[in-house]
């Protein structure tokens, strides 16, 4: 029973990379690539979730499937056009095979009253062309290009089955016209066990060798219960190219045991591989590069499953190892050695490989943005369909890679964001076609890499923000006052108000007022500011700035009130000495600092944390212009500076609980923590009486909660 | 309130001395004793919470058991040493002045706490066993370490 659920937990852990790489193939397709391999590997995609589901009898989903394939393999078989409103259908019942897969692996039936309106399109796409046979959904078919590695399984014996043997001997046209037996022999595994036997009996000696003259030939068992016909289909492109003979057989029933076990599927592969090697020198280059496109069509590359606890313990021990590592550093530079000495050098060489082994630990937790733009696709499509709007989603830095933490938490802002972005930002059809832009609406979802973070906008060509009425808005529901006058950029931010909504009507996909004031804290929770830029009739652009990872952070290290503290570098714009005159003091306490001709509040962050300088302590002189979510400008006070380094976050919730101001914690060079501070709750408790602080901890505390 | 039930009819506990008073911990909640090292101050803590310390790379909180049962601060001394003890997932470190010995006694041996008038002892002390010279209070480490959020509300 337990292994029966594991193997299907399985099933859906795959489903979802074929998942995954059908929205890749389709959305290659959609970009006008419609090359025999592309089409393959959604037909492949589809096929092999077929198998898994039939292996689980998940009959809604194999029926579904079956009829999505059968659309796929006409369209591979080029009895089918791939034009727009076909490749619409088609991305549309993968979204739905989705949902079934989602459906099974939760055991509900939620998405499969939609199914016939799905199975409807399909069949309209397949009427459009004469000829094609739709073929019943419950025939029974082979597991053959099953991906899940079963062979652990005991089989059932199998009662009887049939053989192929096919003799194939390419000739020199064959080769010329940029065929590759490799990939027919590939494409034969995919119909079921393959033997493959290369016969080098007219390999000629090497003097008389012409490599353009090819000289050998296969022998293949396939063993498969597919017609004989659809074993000829392999070969249908390369007829009268190659001296073809394909016997079929059929056993009654398989008396002998089997002697090995049924090739995996990874097998073949290696067994294809070798006779790849085994074949003289390529006759074409082009052939070379069909090679390596077999392997790559043949699935991603090698990857390994690994349990994430076993990743972060590691991660861990590695973060034990830098401050080891910096202990030691402090140490021997208290020695003060010679710099050529060779503990100076060992401890360098210490430090480098220290940070390599620390660099390739966090990689492993690095992913690839791609499967998360993925899923936007569909959400563009359904908010399109809702909305009566026609938009499309262009990606740009797919391979972009972020933490997986950070992948994921992402998922439920940007979902968030590029609802707004059809909704909002793109204007109606008519609106678009009065306006002389494309009636199609297009959303730019880009990362990238820039300076340590990672950058992600959403772009829509839309309308751009209406300042007046976002203005407007915000007077009407008091959220600034009646007499306000702010720019540009203080009314953009007014959308990032708690309880801010644009849409004079509140449609079922956003404008619920929950809108970007919790996609603004989801982002800072995950430490990244989120920024707006607009422009009328063009269109409106979101930044999403975010650390590449959230186990180390970019820091300088201060000290307060004689205790060494870090502020997260991201947070600082400036720091400043400043003169006798550019400090103001207002009321009894309060202080203002003058700078480029803007009077900016200024925290001492030792007060801030209610900690008290020892009487003799020197004035502080030194000021941190720091940027703040709720306040703008506001400079830190701090004793000094002492340098910015890389710290490995500690968190303080496990063993105490949240801290007022406090974000976490660090290990500094000493074995001392060090508190990492948080600008923002210390600029705005700056004049909150203690009680009133740990309030607003606590709701911080909840915001932190609402996020998660 | 932390329960005591075990099989065994024998329960171990180590004997600390604190602010001329002694206390005892359930032996299996205790991971190590360290030497006392400076720590880290928190802001807006209690008082009885000294700050934070590295524990090979975990960050835990220091409490004073003394200013915790509203004795005098434990006054700074070489000799001090840090309980390293365990609640459920949370590890913390109390400060006392010296540990004495782990004591094992019979399950019978152990009285409840006498209704005392203070309730910041009362919750916190589950159990008094009697030894030579007096008695060793055995305390509840859930409740000790509770003290910030019960401050803060």
């Amino acid at each position: 029973m337990s292994a029966q659920s594991s193997i299907r937990d399985m099933f859906f852990e795959e489903s979802e990379e074929l998942l995954e790489a059908l929205a890749e193939g389709l959305a290659q397709m959609n970009a006008g690539n419609h090359d025999d391999e592309t089409v393959n590997a959604v037909f492949r995609a589809v096929h092999s979730i077929k198998g898994g589901a039939g292996a689980f009898k998940l009959t809604a989903l194999v029926a579904f499937a079956h009829r999505f394939e059968t659309v796929l393999d006409e369209m591979r078989g080029h009895r089918i056009a791939i034009d727009s409103s076909n490749l619409q259908v088609l991305q549309r019942s993968a979204d739905h095979l989705a949902d079934l897969v989602e459906d099974a692996r939760t055991e509900s039936d939620a998405s499969s009253v939609q199914t016939e309106g799905f199975l409807v399109a399909l069949d309209a796409c397949l009427g459009a062309s004469p000829g094609a046979v739709v073929s019943e959904p419950d025939e029974p078919f082979s597991f053959a290009a099953l991906s899940l590695d079963l062979s652990d399984i005991a089989m059932p014996a199998e009662a009887a089955g049939q053989h192929f043997r096919i003799e194939f001997r390419p000739h020199a046209g064959l080769y010329a016209n940029g065929h590759d037996p490799a990939l027919l022999i590939a494409t034969l595994a995919d119909l079921g066990d393959v033997e493959v036997e290369l016969d080098l009996s007219r390999l000629p000696d090497l003097p008389d060798y012409d490599p353009a003259k090819p000289s050998l030939s296969w022998r293949i068992r396939l063993k498969s219960e597919v017609e004989e016909t659809v074993v000829q289909d392999v070969f249908e492109f390369v007829e009268g190219l190659c001296d073809l003979d394909i016997k079929r057989e059929v056993v009654e029933a398989v008396s002998e045991p089997a002697p090995q076990p049924p090739m995996p599927a990874d097998e073949v592969v290696v067994a294809v591989e070798r006779t790849d090697l085994a074949r003289p020198a390529p006759v074409t280059p082009k052939e070379e590069g069909d090679g390596a496109g077999l392997t790559e069509s043949r699935g991603p590359k090698p990857t390994l499953r690994v349990d994430l606890d076993r990743v972060d313990r590691l991660i861990n021990a590695v973060g034990e190892l830098i401050i080891n590592q910096s202990m030691i550093a402090q140490r021997v530079q208290e020695l003060r050695l010679a710099t050529d000495a060779d503990v100076v050098t060992h401890v360098e060489d210490y430090r480098l490989l220290a940070r390599d082994i620390q660099e390739a630990v966090m990689a492993i937790r690095a992913q690839p943005v791609k499967p998360l733009f993925q899923r936007m696709s569909r959400i563009v499509r359904e908010a399109a369909d809702s909305t009566g709007k026609s938009a499309r989603l262009v990606t740009h830095g797919e391979g972009t890679e972020v933490d997986k933490t950070v992948v994921e938490r992402l998922a439920d802002p940007l979902t968030h964001m590029i609802r707004n972005a059809v909704d909002h930002g793109l204007e109606s059809l008519e609106g678009r076609i009065a306006a002389g832009k494309d009636p199609c609406g297009t959303i730019h979802l880009s990362a990238a890499h820039r300076s340590g973070a990672v950058i992600i906008t959403i772009r829509d060509d839309g309308a751009g923000l209406n300042r007046r009425k976002i203005l407007e808005i915000a007077k009407k529901k008091n959220l600034v006052s009646q007499d306000a006058e702010l720019n540009d950029a203080e009314t953009d931010a007014l959308l990032f108000l708690p309880g801010f909504s644009t849409a004079s009507t509140i449609s079922n996909l956003s404008g619920r007022g929950v809108g970007l004031d919790v996609v603004r804290n989801a982002v800072a929770a995950l430490g990244g500011p989120v920024s707006i830029a607009s422009n009328p009739g063009q269109g409106t652009e979101f930044t999403i700035s975010l650390p590449l990872t959230l186990a180390v952070l970019d820091g300088m290290v201060v000290s307060v009130a004689g205790q060494v503290m870090v502020i997260p570098i991201t947070a600082i714009l400036e720091t400043i000495r400043p003169g006798v005159n550019d400090l103001h003091i207002v009321g009894t306490n309060e202080q203002l600092l003058s700078i480029r001709g803007k009077f900016i509040p200024v925290v001492d962050v030792a007060k801030g944390l209610g900690f008290t300088r020892p009487a003799n302590h020197p004035e502080p002189k030194t000021l941190l212009l720091v940027e703040t979510e709720k306040q703008g400008q506001c400079a830190l006070i701090v004793d000094r500076v002492f340098d910015q380094r890389q710290v490995v976050i500690k968190g303080l919730d496990t063993n105490y609980g949240a801290v007022p101001g406090v974000s976490a914690a660090t290990v500094l060079g000493d074995g001392q923590i060090a508190l990492i501070l948080d600008p923002d709750a210390i600029a705005n408790n700056r004049v909150l009486p203690l009680a009133e602080a740990r309030t607003a901890a606590k709701l911080n505390e909840e915001r932190k909660l609402a996020v998660a | 309130m932390q329960s005591l039930d075990t099989n065994a009819s024998e329960v171990e506990f180590v004997t600390f001395f604190t602010g001329g008073q002694s206390f005892s911990i359930d032996i299996r909640q205790v991971r190590e004793i360290r030497r006392w090292s400076a720590v880290t101050p928190l802001p807006h803590a209690p008082a009885e919470v000294l700050g934070v310390m590295n524990l090979r790379g975990s960050v835990i909180p220091i409490f004073d058991l003394a200013v915790r049962f509203g004795l005098t601060k434990t006054p700074d001394h070489v000799r001090n040493v840090v309980v390293i003890a365990a609640h459920e997932s949370q590890t913390v470190g109390l400060l006392v002045e010296s540990v004495s010995e782990i004591l094992s006694v019979a399950r019978d041996r152990i009285q409840e706490t006498p209704d005392l008038r203070s309730d910041n002892s009362r919750q916190s002390i589950i159990g008094v066993i009697p030894v030579d010279d007096g008695m060793t209070r055995i305390i509840d480490l859930g409740a000790v370490i509770q003290t910030d959020r019960r401050t803060l509300q």
